[in-house]
Parts: structure tokens; C-alpha cells; sequence
């Protein structure tokens, strides 16, 4: 039978001056886990390998880890598909510290998750013994996001979390998005305020790393995507994204392409004079080196098109919410839910 | 020494809404060996039953009836009546904690058929019921954070009960290997079920039953162990639960030859019969060397007929179990099944209201159970699908209430603590320092082995003897089994070394119960005695550890109220 070599990550802060990677040979059978092939190891091989498992069937989130660079959930992927010229290298999951071999300290996870307020806050109910109506498509709208299972895969790979650690992360914010557009909460539009703030939604660089590593329905980025089109609509525009946005259309719409001395002037306020004083050296190192853009800001020759394409897409979105208003309910536009389960 | 009002012994849906009860009247901890969210709870697909009547002229008379039915006429039906009246309530309070629910054309919560249901009962939420419920009390839990402790990730050894008395448990903090005390007024166990010592089962690998353990070993009986029930469609070899659904939308079941067998043994139903019959029917053709790949050990699903479409509109989940955990195309090939060890009737016996039983007659003063792990019985010998979640959830708010009330009226016992954490520690150390050289994981692989093939879907005398022999043995060798991690933080080796010996431990009380039940009732199924036989076994078994370990048997009555047991044909 072909053989595979597992290189794995080891650490025991206890005992280790500094992590090593050790190397277990087993054979690669046919239809074998990555979650069994370790349990084999642990069996047969080395009993010390710590690593977190549960249900065995990828909807805990216990055994999130590192598999040639990317998070993924051992139990639901085949190890045959992992194998690299007979190597694969699995390392614990990111952003977090190791307490031992492949399991971290997934706290600040959880301490993130509890930020945003994870849980329904519902309006006063008409008749205490019934349920709540929802339609069908209402539900439909928190379908995909209720199937986040907390297995911290999305955190791990996450771009902006590796550099800033007060980022709410991807779960988080799709955590958000599950009560922003569940029809019976009653903070949506509290909720959309808190998550415009720093470290919320306009910080996320749209890398894509928590959708592509996340083994549900939950998507992350398209989740803050939408959130962020929900905070455009409901107009909370108070805030350093939300003016990025509008200054970006601003120029593009005008012009035909970005004025880039403008956005960040009206990214962060054209009153705000410490941030505006914030950005000048910043602006006079580019200068120096000669990579500041020009100082008259020129249209583009078609412009014309350009603002016929602006005119048009207003007539498009995806998900609208309407009227998400101070202590309303939101409601969603019902249409835009079927073309998104498409 | 930790020390609160209250504590509870785990983090799943009967864990978790039980502490929503007590949580800001007490001062409350949880303690649990995963993360709440990780819970088994999680695992559920199909549904939860009420009758809401959201669907059809359902009532909680019907539900009480097909629930005495389902249980063969062995589970209490004071207890029954309790958990058929309270659902529509408790489905209710779920939908208003946030819980996401299916819905009708009419904005209410759907509900979908389920096996001996007769109406459309089971509430759900896509095809992960069980997890949308979990992460809603996770959710609640998180909400009421400031009012409630919860120790993740610290696992339970022991639990000390004196002088019928009940006062805390010993847990070991598996991050840095520490063993505490956790002192407290009243304790609630809601440790899920014990389906691991199983080789072929749906059940997490955290089910290994470790809370029915240490209440047995702190002196509690067990009651109905030898009652487990095998879901007829488990993934082969991983056991993975897929769903009733897959032969609701009309995949067939085949054998070796390609044949439909179920129109042997159920020619009306076929592949819709009961989850008993079905299991029974396969393990009978594998038996009988009809089964299909290279060890004749397992049956096929067959929904190449269906075809792609359907497959991936109505059986996407199972279509990607296959693929991802046996490689398996199911639009191109038939999936490999074999019955799987899935739910857990007995456990700990309770009253209604939760609290323990020392023995036939007589509570534990301060100890309650709750959800799988317990007994109460609303089961019987058969649990009806959709039922536990209800279970967990009714008995779980049931258990909260009767606490609230007793623990104001408490005082702490003492506890000592000397004794109790010297205790824990020889526990350990004897697993650590015993210099024997037995193979843990082929002393639980044979464990596992025994369990499904002498004691699973059929059982008869020979092979349970068989069964009582092997676990003797291996309870021997386990006394020099080798512990080769030493190391005192996330020592995962200690830990299934310790859950390795709880499952030695209740197996012996599954197949005592087993073999001397003489009558197939539920899912209790022997060829030797292939009837059910009301005038002797109509009553619950009872067993209890003896000062030297072996375990006696004794009976209690069944309580019937409404339904005088009749034949259950379906
Ligand atoms: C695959 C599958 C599908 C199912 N589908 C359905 C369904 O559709 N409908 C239905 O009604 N039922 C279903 N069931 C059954 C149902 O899910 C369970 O019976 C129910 O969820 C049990 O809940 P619980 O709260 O009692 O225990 P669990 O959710 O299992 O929780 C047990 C808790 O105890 C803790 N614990 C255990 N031992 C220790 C220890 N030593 N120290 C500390 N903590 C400990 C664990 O950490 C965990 O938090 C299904 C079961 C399975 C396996
Ligand atoms: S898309 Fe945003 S949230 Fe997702 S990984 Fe990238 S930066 Fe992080
Ligand atoms: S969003 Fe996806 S990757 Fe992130 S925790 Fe949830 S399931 Fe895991
Ligand atoms: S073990 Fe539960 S998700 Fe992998």
C-alpha cells in the first residue's frame, strides 16, 4: 500500500524549549480521514499527540488545523487528498496561542464571538404562547449563516487578524449578520452602528481567506459584504469606511477614476483635524519619495460611460433591507432572498 | 476547592437549560469536557417533536400514545405524559430564545413526518435541528454570561456522594492537569449518552459515558442499560449517522446479490419500516452472507434512481458525508450501511422531577440527572426519533426548577477533600505507573468489536456469554494497560485512558442486563427469545455495583397509566 508522511507540529510549553516537527509514516489507505489517520498514529505510533476532536462528523468544530497552510476540519477531508508527493504538514490553527501540539488557546475566539452582542434581542411579543411568525424566506436569509459551527478555521487564516488581534474577525461579524437579518430582532440597526466602528466591518480587506477555509454555508466574507451594503443603506455613514465608500463613488462617478489626495481626506473627515494631521507624514514620505499621485486630479476620457454604469447600477442591488431604522425591526426585501439561494 | 450553589456536569441542550433556570437565583458553574457549541446535542438532524399541529389535527394525546407504543410499553407513563404535554411550550420558548425554525406557508414552525409518529410532529431547522437548538442555548448562555460560570474543558472523574447525601464532584482541568474539587449544594449530571463502546455508532467520541459511571461507582444503580437502539443507515465503518430522509425520498436498500431485501421482511413498508425492523433486516442479511464488499459486512443504499438532481436538492447532506468521509459518489455508486449503535435508553434513574434514585424506592439527597445520560424513562426500550432533544430540553428546564427550590433549602456538606483528591489521583496514578505493557487502543478496538458484533442488533445467549467473558478480560488486562504520556498539560492520553475505563466498566452492566433479559422487547433483540413477554419482563432493571466491583441485578415496576400494553405492529 502507498505510504504517507505526516509532518507534524509539536509543542508542549511544559517541556519543549521550542516547537519541532516530527515525522509519522503510515499508509495511506484507501477512503481514510486525515482525523483517522492521526487517531492511527496516536494508537500505534505516539499516544503524546494532542489534538481536539469530538463528533467526528464536521459539525462540532472541535478539529479545526492547519493542513499545508490552510485551516481545514480533519475529520470531513480525505487524507489522500492532502497528500503532496507522499507529505502532508499539519500544524495547528492560527492567530492563537499553541497549548499544546495542535490545540490552541481558542479564547480570545470566544472572547471576540461574546463582543457583539451574540444573541436575539427581541421585540415584545404579541402573544407569549406562539411562536413568533417568520416567513420561509425570512428563514431562508439566516439559513446559510446559522451553519457556522465556531470551528475558528475562518480566524485562523485571517489576513487582517494575523496583523491586528482586536479585528472582530470573520465569525464574529458573520455572527453579527445572523441577528442583523433575523426578521425578529429588534437591535439591527444598534447592531449595524457597532460594527461600522474600528475593528468592524471596514476593516476587513476582502481577502476572501475565511470563505474559501470555511467548511460551511456560513462564507463569511459574503456575509460582511452584505453588512456592509446593509450600513450603506441604512445610511450610518458617521465613520472612516462608510465615508471611504461614499468618497470612492464620489470620485469615481465625478471623474472616471479614484482622486487619491480627496479619499483619504474624506475617509476619516474633512473636519477631523488630528486624523487629517495624522495622515501628513504619511503624505510627505510619499511625497519625497516621488510616489504621490498628481495634484490636479484629471477626468477620464469616456466619463460619459462611466456615469451611465453608476446611473444603472442603482437600479441593482442585491440585498436591500428596507427601512432599518432606529429600534425597528428590519425587514428585508423578500425578492433578493431567492436570488441569493440561487 | 471550587465551590457553588450548584453545579452541572455538562453543556449540552439538557446542561445548558437547566442553568438558564437557576442562572441569577444561584450562584451556578458548568463544568464540560468540550466547549458547550461542541456538545452532541449538535449532532441532530431531524428534528424535535411537539404537537403544535402546525401541519395536521396532531395532539398531545397521540403523542403521548405513540410514545408508550414506540417504547415497547416499558417507559413510564406519568413520565411520558410530562414530555408530550410540555413540548409544544418548550418548542415555543426555543422559537422566542431566537432558535431559527423551518417555516409553513402560514409563517408558523413546519414540522415533518418521522418513524412511528403518526403525524407530522418533528419541528426543524433544515437538516441540522440539533444544532441550531445547542447554539440558541450556547447563545442564552453567553447572554446571561455575568450569571453564569462555565468551565470548559474540565473533565469529570468523580462524584461524592455520603450518606446519601450528594456533595461535588472531582474534575480534572485537562489544560494544565490539575484536579480540583468542585463543592456544591445540589449537582445535576447531564453528561449525554454512552454509545462509544461501540465500534459501528453515530455517538461523538466524547459519549463515553462518563457521568453514569461515576454515579455508579459513587453508588447509584443503573437502570435499563441493556436498551440500546441501532439506527438502521449508518455510514460503513465510521458509523456517521445519514438520515431517515434517504429512504423517505425513495433510495432503496440492496444486498450483495442487488436485491431489495426488505420486501422480505417488511413487504408493505419495505425500506420505510421501522428503524428496528430495518436494522434487523440488514444485520440478518449480513449474518447470512448476503452482504455486499470485500468482508461481506455491510448493505447498500442505492439512490442512483433518483438521480443527480434530486440527490443534490434533497440529500445534499448525505450526498456529501459519502464523498468527503468514504469517498463515495452516491449519484454513481450505491453507499455502503451497516446498523449503527445510536441512542442510549438507560442510564441514571430519576423521578420526574429529575432527582436520583439510590435505589428501587429511596432519592439521593441533592443529585440530579437529566437528558441522555438519564433514565427517567420516558423511552422504554425504543426511543422514537425527534424525542431526546425533547427530552434534554423539557427535563433539562424540569431539572432547573426542582434545584432552584432545593438548593435554597441546603446547606453545603462537607467534603474531605484530602480523601477525595487522594482518591482521584491513586485513579490516575495507577494509569500511569502500573508498568504494565497493554495496548490501550486494542484493549478498546476489542471492546468495541465484542460490544457490536456479540451484543448489537441481535443477541442471544452464546454470544452474550461470550461478550461477559471477553469484557472480564479485558477489565483484567486494562489494570496494566500503558500510559506512555506522562506529561500533566492536555495529556489526551489520560483522558482515553480514564474514558476506556468507564466504557469497560458500563458494558459489563449492558450485557449483565442484556443476558438476563430474557424476552426481545424494543430494541432488545434476541434470537433465543425472539417474543416479548409482558407477564416476566415488563419491569425495569435495576443494577448495583457490590463492594467488590461485580454488579447485581434487581427489577422495579413499569409505571402505567392510560395504555395497557398491546402488540406493536406498525
Ligand atoms: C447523530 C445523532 C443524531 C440525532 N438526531 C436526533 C434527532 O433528530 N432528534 C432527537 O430528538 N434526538 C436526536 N439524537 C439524540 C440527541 O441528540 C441526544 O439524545 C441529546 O442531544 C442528548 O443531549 P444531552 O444534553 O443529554 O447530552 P449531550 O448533548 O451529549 O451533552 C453531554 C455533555 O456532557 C459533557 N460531559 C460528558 N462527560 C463529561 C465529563 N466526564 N466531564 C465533564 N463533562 C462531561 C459533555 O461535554 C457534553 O457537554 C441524535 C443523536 C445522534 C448521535
Ligand atoms: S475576507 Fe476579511 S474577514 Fe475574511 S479573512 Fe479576509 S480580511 Fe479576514
Ligand atoms: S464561519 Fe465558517 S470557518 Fe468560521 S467558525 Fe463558522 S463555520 Fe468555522
Ligand atoms: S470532530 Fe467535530 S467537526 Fe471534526
Amino acid at each position: 500500500m502507498e505510504k504517507v508522511t505526516l509532518k507534524i507540529f509539536r509543542y508542549d510549553p511544559g517541556k519543549d524549549s521550542q516547537p519541532y516537527y516530527q515525522n509519522y509514516i503510515m499508509e495511506l489507505e484507501p477512503g481514510i480521514t486525515l482525523l483517522n489517520g492521526l487517531n492511527k498514529v496516536r494508537a500505534t505510533q505516539d499516544a503524546s499527540l494532542a489534538y481536539r476532536m469530538s463528533c467526528g462528523s464536521a459539525i462540532c468544530g472541535s478539529c479545526a488545523m492547519k493542513v499545508n497552510g490552510h485551516a481545514l476540519l480533519a475529520c470531513k477531508t480525505q487524507l489522500c487528498d492532502l497528500a503532496k508527493n507522499g507529505l502532508v504538514q499539519i500544524d495547528p490553527i492560527g492567530n492563537m496561542e499553541v497549548i499544546k501540539d495542535l490545540v490552541v488557546d481558542l479564547e480570545p475566539f470566544w472572547a471576540s464571538l461574546r463582543k457583539v452582542r451574540p444573541y436575539l434581542v427581541p421585540d415584545t411579543l404579541d402573544n407569549p404562547e406562539l411562536e413568533r411568525k417568520q416567513t420561509q424566506k425570512q428563514f431562508l436569509l439566516i439559513d446559510d449563516v446559522t451553519t457556522c459551527i465556531l470551528c475558528a478555521s475562518c480566524y485562523s487564516d485571517c489576513n487582517v487578524l494575523e496583523v491586528d488581534n482586536e479585528f472582530f474577525g470573520p465569525a464574529t461579524l458573520a455572527k453579527a449578520h445572523r441577528f442583523i437579518y433575523d426578521s425578529r430582532d429588534a437591535k439591527a440597526y444598534d447592531r449595524l452602528e457597532q460594527i461600522t466602528e474600528l475593528y468592524g466591518v471596514w476593516d476587513c480587506t476582502h481577502c476572501g481567506e475565511c470563505s474559501t477555509r470555511c467548511p460551511t454555508e456560513t462564507k463569511p466574507m459574503a456575509r460582511i459584504e452584505e453588512i456592509r451594503q446593509a450600513v450603506m443603506e441604512a445610511e450610518i455613514t458617521n465613520n472612516n469606511g462608510a465615508r471611504h465608500v461614499l468618497g470612492f463613488r464620489e470620485t469615481v462617478s465625478k471623474s472616471g477614476r479614484l482622486n487619491e489626495n480627496y479619499l483619504p481626506a474624506r475617509s476619516v473627515g474633512f473636519f477631523n483635524i488630528p486624523a487629517l494631521l495624522g495622515l501628513l507624514p504619511v503624505g510627505i514620505r510619499m511625497f519625497v519619495k516621488g510616489k504621490n499621485p498628481p495634484l490636479i486630479h484629471k477626468s477620464i476620457e469616456k466619463v460619459k460611460e462611466v456615469k451611465s454604469i453608476f446611473s444603472r447600477l442603482k437600479k441593482y442591488r442585491k440585498i436591500k433591507p428596507q427601512h432599518i431604522t432606529k429600534g425597528d425591526i428590519n425587514r428585508l426585501d423578500e425578492d433578493s432572498i431567492s436570488e441569493r439561494k440561487v | 476547592m471550587y465551590s457553588h450553589d450548584v453545579v452541572i456536569v455538562g453543556s449540552g441542550l439538557a446542561g445548558l437549560r437547566a442553568a438558564l433556570e437557576m442562572a441569577g437565583h444561584l450562584d451556578v458553574a458548568i463544568i464540560s469536557k468540550v466547549y458547550p457549541s461542541r456538545s452532541h446535542s449538535g449532532a441532530a438532524q431531524g428534528g424535535v417533536a411537539a404537537a403544535l399541529s402546525n401541519m395536521d389535527g396532531d395532539s398531545v394525546e397521540a403523542h403521548t400514545y405513540d410514545t408508550v407504543k414506540g417504547a415497547d410499553f416499558i417507559g413510564d407513563q406519568d413520565a411520558i405524559e410530562i414530555l408530550c404535554s410540555d413540548a409544544p411550550r418548550t418548542i415555543i420558548e426555543l422559537e422566542h430564545y431566537g432558535c431559527a425554525f423551518s417555516r409553513t406557508d402560514e409563517n408558523k414552525i413546519a414540522q415533518r413526518a418521522f418513524g412511528g409518529h403518526s403525524f407530522k410532529r418533528a419541528c426543524y431547522s433544515a437538516d441540522r435541528t440539533g444544532h441550531a437548538l445547542l447554539h440558541t442555548l450556547f447563545e442564552q448562555s453567553m447572554k446571561r454570561g455575568a450569571e453564569l460560570q462555565i468551565y470548559s474543558e474540565w473533565y469529570v472523574t468523580r462524584l461524592i456522594i455520603e450518606d446519601g447525601i450528594c456533595r461535588g464532584v472531582v474534575a480534572l482541568d485537562i489544560k494544565t492537569g490539575k484536579l480540583e474539587i468542585f463543592h456544591a449544594k445540589t449537582i445535576l449530571f447531564a453528561t449525554g449518552g454512552y454509545g462509544r463502546a461501540f465500534k459501528i455508532t453515530s455517538n461523538a467520541y466524547a459519549n463515553t459515558g462518563d457521568g453514569i459511571t461515576a454515579a455508579y461507582k459513587a453508588g447509584i444503580p443503573l437502570q435499563d442499560m441493556e436498551f440500546v437502539q441501532y439506527h438502521p443507515t449508518g455510514l460503513y465503518e465510521h458509523g456517521i449517522l445519514l438520515s431517515e430522509a434517504a429512504r423517505g425520498e425513495g433510495g432503496y436498500l440492496i444486498n450483495s446479490d442487488g436485491d431489495r431485501f426488505m420486501s422480505k421482511y417488511a413487504p408493505t413498508k419495505m425500506e420505510l419500516g421501522p428503524r428496528d425492523i430495518v436494522s434487523r433486516s440488514e444485520q440478518t442479511e449480513i449474518n447470512e452472507g448476503r452482504g455486499a464488499g470485500p468482508k461481506k459486512d455491510y448493505v447498500l443504499l442505492d439512490l442512483r434512481h433518483l438521480g443527480k438532481a434530486k440527490i443534490m436538492e434533497r440529500l445534499p447532506q448525505i450526498y456529501h458525508l459519502a464523498k468527503d468521509f468514504i469517498d463515495v459518489d452516491a449519484i454513481k455508486d450505491p453507499v455502503p450501511i451497516q446498523p449503527t449503535a445510536h441512542y442510549s435508553m438507560g442510564g441514571i434513574p430519576a423521578d420526574n422531577d429529575c432527582q436520583v434514585f439510590l435505589n428501587e424506592t429511596e432519592l439521593c439527597k441533592g443529585f440530579f440527572a437529566a437528558g441522555e445520560c438519564s433514565c427517567i424513562s420516558v423511552h422504554g426500550a425504543n426511543r422514537l426519533g425527534t424525542n431526546s432533544l425533547l427530552e434534554a430540553l423539557v427535563f433539562g428546564r424540569r431539572a432547573g426548577k426542582k434545584m432552584l427550590h432545593a438548593t435554597n433549602e441546603m446547606k453545603f456538606s462537607p467534603v474531605n477533600e484530602k480523601k477525595e483528591i487522594s482518591a482521584a489521583k491513586l485513579e490516575i496514578d495507577k494509569l500511569l505507573y502500573n508498568k504494565g505493557s497493554e495496548h490501550l487502543a486494542s484493549i478498546r478496538e476489542e471492546l468495541q468489536e465484542t460490544m457490536t458484533y456479540k451484543v448489537g442488533v441481535y443477541r442471544n445467549a452464546n454470544d452474550m456469554e461470550q461478550a461477559q467473558q471477553k469484557v472480564n478480560e479485558l477489565k483484567d488486562r486494562f489494570t496494566r494497560v500503558k500510559v506512555s504520556e506522562k506529561g500533566k498539560n492536555f495529556n489526551v492520553n489520560i483522558q482515553e485512558a480514564l474514558e476506556l475505563s468507564h466504557m469497560l466498566e458500563y458494558s459489563e452492566l449492558i450485557v449483565a442486563g442484556a443476558k438476563a433479559r430474557k424476552e426481545s422487547r424494543g430494541a432488545h433483540s434476541r434470537d433465543d427469545y425472539p417474543n416479548r413477554d409482558d407477564e416476566n419482563w415488563m419491569k425495569h432493571t435495576l443494577v448495583f455495583r457490590q463492594p467488590d466491583g461485580s454488579c447485581e441485578l434487581k427489577y422495579k415496576p413499569v409505571r402505567v397509566t392510560r395504555f395497557e400494553p398491546e402488540e406493536r405492529t406498525y
